[in-house]
């Protein structure tokens, strides 16, 4: 079974690229009993949405992909 | 001096240590970055008249940074003078969040944030946020900063780098770990 250690590499490896069916259930499976990960899982989000946030970000608007 | 051009003079004056702070980030070298903001500000000052809204510029202005530091890290390349990524992060991310059956260790276990809008218009947690980046070791944080500031795919983050795209997920995976503890730590408590 998926612990928290590798689901944090999925929520991290589904910013990049998309995940195998596999993979998508373990992490489902994982994040509906585990509340530590699913707080993780909304923060790693967040991470990947301020790129076009800071201050200093030199991302333009329409390079932002909805995933 | 036009009136354009007073105002345009007064953004850039605001504008430049922001430049210059994050090209730092990037290039990791003080003359480098330097060069950069100069070329950039040279750049953005012979078009600079051609604007009107405040916004529009600055992402304008960011936009020329990003390719002449893209530029510079080429040079670097040419040249040898550019400090490869450590691909062999001697790091100990993992073992130290989480427990040898793979939960989190207790006092690395994430807690909740609130509201992601609300988090965003925080003017502390981007205090933090560049605290913890400067804090991230140096492959870490050109890796994250090329992917997620300046947004380049992980694809041609191996252009740019010469590492493996599955090392660059790896790095990733490490950067969000350390930022969302760094986070955590240095803006809730
Ligand atoms: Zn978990």
């Amino acid at each position: 079974m998926l612990m928290c250690r590798e689901a944090t590499g999925l929520m991290s490896l589904k910013l990049e690229k998309a995940l195998s069916l596999r993979e998508k259930i373990a992490l489902k499976v994982h994040l509906s009993i585990c509340p530590a990960c699913r707080h993780c899982v909304r923060q790693f989000d967040l991470l990947h949405k301020i790129g076009n946030r800071h201050p200093a970000s030199l991302r333009m608007p329409e390079r932002e992909q909805d995933d | 001096m036009t009136l354009t051009a007073t105002l345009a003079a007064a953004h850039f004056t605001q504008l430049r240590p922001r430049l210059v702070a994050f090209a730092r980030l990037q290039l990791r070298d003080a003359t480098a970055a330097e060069d950069a903001v100069q070329e950039t500000l040279l750049t953005a000052f012979e078009k600079s008249a051609t604007f009107e809204g405040r916004s529009e510029f600055e992402t304008w202005v960011f936009g020329i940074l990003k390719y002449k530091i893209l530029d510079q890290l080429r040079q670097q390349r040419r040249q040898g003078t550019w400090q490869p990524l450590d691909q062999n992060l001697d790091d100990d991310t993992l073992d130290r969040l989480f427990q040898s059956d793979g939960h989190w260790q207790n006092a690395a276990r994430p807690s909740h944030w609130g509201e992601p809008e609300q988090v965003l218009e925080n003017q502390r947690f981007w205090q933090v946020f560049d605290a913890c980046m400067i804090a991230l070791p140096d492959s870490i944080a050109r890796v994250f900063t090329l992917r997620e500031l300046m947004g380049l795919s992980t694809a041609d983050i191996c252009k740019e780098t010469g590492i493996t795209e599955t090392n660059c997920w790896v790095i990733l995976h490490r950067a969000r770990l350390r930022l969302r503890e760094c986070l955590d730590h240095g803006w809730l408590n």
